[in-house]
């Protein structure tokens, strides 16, 4: 059973329908990303799979769970499907250990004793171990993201989302964020995610998905892809350095 | 319990001149008070240092005192210093007092968010003071701060209720006369609460509407969040 | 004829304290319904959504005077007799509800919308977001305008002398009906109220800046 299954989606915002019938499967332990220029899609097609955006037809399974707007189904695919944003919002009243452990404590019912060690678990994953009592304001942005990948990891998520994580760093704050991307995907992990990194795309995803006007464009393995595009829209958009 | 609105509703006469006592005194103290108001801020921006002092204590003090207390020193005490005046005159002197100071309050916040450097453009183009004061600061901070002036107005005309409380006949003490008349009190205050609520919702859409054609060539500009307080 | 002294202040600082218990009791009932409007202004049912906005949009539109009239002799209609003090705290807390209401949709709704997205995709419940995401933050930010609108409170309390109860203001009448010596009086009242009101709004401004100087983000 793939780890997540897109079947003819369809969405609109009023009268501007921004997928046009897309497809397409992701297999467990695989990464997968998505480029393509802004208002391509990509973002509004990885807010479907969580459900914070609705569908008008087709169908989105992710983890098992069937995508629909039951807040009760809702909050049981989102106990196993993470997303990291692009603006990393982290709960600024919250320290970072409570930023991690709130959901595993009152979705999960997870003991603070317990918790604290998944906190702890998860922060040493992302390296930040000693910034465990520090508020958000605190950190550079690029810890901060490093944070918010951690806080989705203490969910013990199978599935992972990341929406331009690295889109709002300043260049050097983004390759400590890829790294952690990246030692994530060589554990294993199931990730999706919207980027304009071209080279981590090329390097770390095993397929890429090339969006354009709604529809997927072209899609294969990432280094083919990126080496011999097929369309010239895609031939452009590589050509031009992703933008 | 049954409500019976005939009694009430015979007194039209009273409910009418009420309504246009409310009306009056509520547009003349905008009016009277946004003028003073102006003088207000302009003292306080061109004057001296004493002036803004005193223009300053007395914002506060009109602040942090009710309405109520402002109109019962000018009704029974101005008669004790020879100022004798009607009641209705004594409610337009506090109205317009009360109103003066939230206005300044609120104008002055529109000032203070003009950027100095537009001051000095204006000085530069040989505008006298007065001038840019008028052209350069008071228009686009008044279009500014309209939509919280607005809110202030809407809140001195439901205070002026409590102008009955030293017999004035705007629309409550209308009602208190025809409360005695029919012994119908709460049917009466329910067309009188119904008519406030008429009254504010209309003055509010025409503010908007004034605003819109006061202002336009300027609504594009950011607005000043300066919050109504009731009287 | 007695003239104003000793005794009379006295009986005028008394009464101040009842209109201090009284703006407490009108804020905490007040601001109980305020905050159950506050959210139903906020619901995701469109029913709850326009009731709360019409609710807010009448009280709003009426003078305080009206609310306690309709209150007083809405309930004396129904048979209903209140004392003096709890007609008063029953209107004022109406009155209360609605500004409160306003106030505090406003300070929710600047909680940055992608915390609700953060904690939704966390599996919170909106009950739990509220309570452990959005209150926290949505309470800092009300702070100022709250406390701003505690000083109006305070000097609106002065009306409900009308149904008999003896605040600060009815004091100050009842004393210059038998003195009559209204310039002291009254400006002793007015610097008791002067005296409540002023230290809330200069904290309350205080805390606006010390909110806008520490703005997250």
């Amino acid at each position: 059973m793939p780890a997540v299954l897109i079947d003819d989606v369809h969405k609109r915002f009023g009268n501007l329908e921004v997928l046009k019938g897309v497809s397409l499967t992701v297999e467990p332990g695989q990464v997968v990303a998505l480029i393509g220029r802004s208002g391509s899609g990509k973002s509004t097609l990885l807010r479907c799979i969580n459900g914070l955006e609705a569908i008008q037809s087709g169908r989105i399974e992710v983890a098992g769970h069937i995508v629909d707007q039951d807040p009760k189904h809702l909050r049981e695919l989102r106990k196993d499907v993470g997303i990291v944003f692009q603006s990393y919002n982290l709960f600024p009243h919250l320290t970072v250990s409570q930023n991690i452990m709130l959901s595993p404590r009152i979705t999960q019912n997870v003991p603070q004793a317990q918790a604290e060690t998944l906190a702890r678990e998860v922060l040493a994953q992302v390296g930040l171990s000693e910034k465990f009592d520090s508020y958000p304001d605190n950190l550079s942005g690029g810890q901060q993201q490093r944070v918010a990948i951690a806080r989705s990891l203490a969910m013990r998520p199978k599935v992972m989302l990341f929406d331009e994580v690295t889109s709002a760093l300043d260049p050097e704050l983004t390759g400590e964020v890829l790294l952690v991307m990246e030692k994530l995907a060589k554990g294993g992990m199931t990730m999706l995610l919207v980027t304009h990194e071209m080279n981590f795309a090329r390097n770390v995803a095993s397929t890429t998905i090339f969006m354009h006007q709604g529809k997927i464009w072209e899609s294969g393995p990432s280094r083919e892809l990126f080496s011999n595009p097929q369309t010239p829209e895609l031939r452009n958009f590589v050509s031009a350095g992703a933008h | 319990m049954s409500l019976q609105f005939e009694s009430v509703l015979a007194e039209t006469d009273i409910i009418l001149d009420g309504i246009m006592l409310t009306i009056g005194l509520s547009a003349s103290a905008i009016v009277l008070g946004l003028i003073f108001a102006v003088l207000l801020v302009a003292l306080r921006t061109l004057a001296g240092r004493w002036a803004g002092i005193a223009v300053d204590c007395y914002v506060e003090l009109m602040r942090n005192t009710p309405f109520l207390v402002q109109l019962f020193m000018i009704f029974f005490g101005l008669p004790l210093v020879g100022i004798r005046m009607s009641g209705t005159q004594a409610a337009l002197l506090a109205m317009t007092l009360n109103l003066a100071a939230y206005a300044t309050e609120i104008i002055r916040a529109g000032v203070d968010s003009i950027h100095k450097s537009q001051l000095e453009a204006g000085l530069s183009l040989a505008l006298s003071k007065r001038q840019v004061f008028q052209y350069v600061v008071l228009q686009p901070a008044f279009a500014r701060v309209w939509p919280a002036l607005s809110s202030q107005f809407v809140l001195m005309m439901l205070a002026s209720s409590i102008c009955s409380f030293i017999s004035v006949q705007e629309l409550s003490g209308a009602a208190a006369i025809i409360e005695q008349r029919t012994f119908r009190s709460f049917e009466t205050y329910i067309i009188v609460t119904v008519i406030y609520l008429l009254l504010a919702l209309s003055l509010k859409v025409f503010l908007l509407w004034l605003g819109q054609r006061l202002f336009a060539p300027v609504s594009g500009l950011a607005r000043v969040d300066v919050k109504a307080e009731a009287a | 004829m007695t003239t104003f002294g000793l005794p009379e202040a006295l009986f005028i600082l008394r009464a101040a304290g009842w209109t201090l218990v009284l703006t407490s009791v009108a804020f905490i009932l007040g601001g109980l319904i305020g905050g159950v409007f506050a959210i139903m202004r906020l619901s995701q049912v469109a029913a709850l959504r326009r009731f709360a906005a019409g609710y807010i949009l009448v009280i709003q539109s009426i003078p305080v005077l009206m609310v306690l009239f309709m209150s007083y002799y809405g309930l004396s209609a129904m048979g209903v007799e209140l004392p003096p003090f709890l007609a008063a705290a029953a209107s004022l807390s109406i009155y209360v509800s609605a500004y409160l209401a306003e106030i505090w949709r406003g300070s929710i709704q600047s909680v940055p919308f992608q915390q609700w997205e953060a904690s939704a995709s966390l599996a919170l419940t909106r009950g739990q977001q509220y309570r452990y995401i959005i209150l926290p933050q949505a309470i800092r930010i009300s702070l100022p305008p709250t406390v701003g609108f505690l000083v109006q409170l305070v000097k609106n309390t002065s009306i409900v002398s009308v149904v008999g109860f003896v605040e600060l203001s009815r004091a100050g009448q009842l004393v210059n009906n038998a003195t009559f010596q209204p310039f002291q009086i009254f400006t002793l009242v007015a610097l008791i109220y002067f005296a409540i009101c002023f230290p809330l709004s200069r904290l309350s401004r205080h805390l606006e800046q010390v909110m806008n100087a520490s703005r997250p983000h």
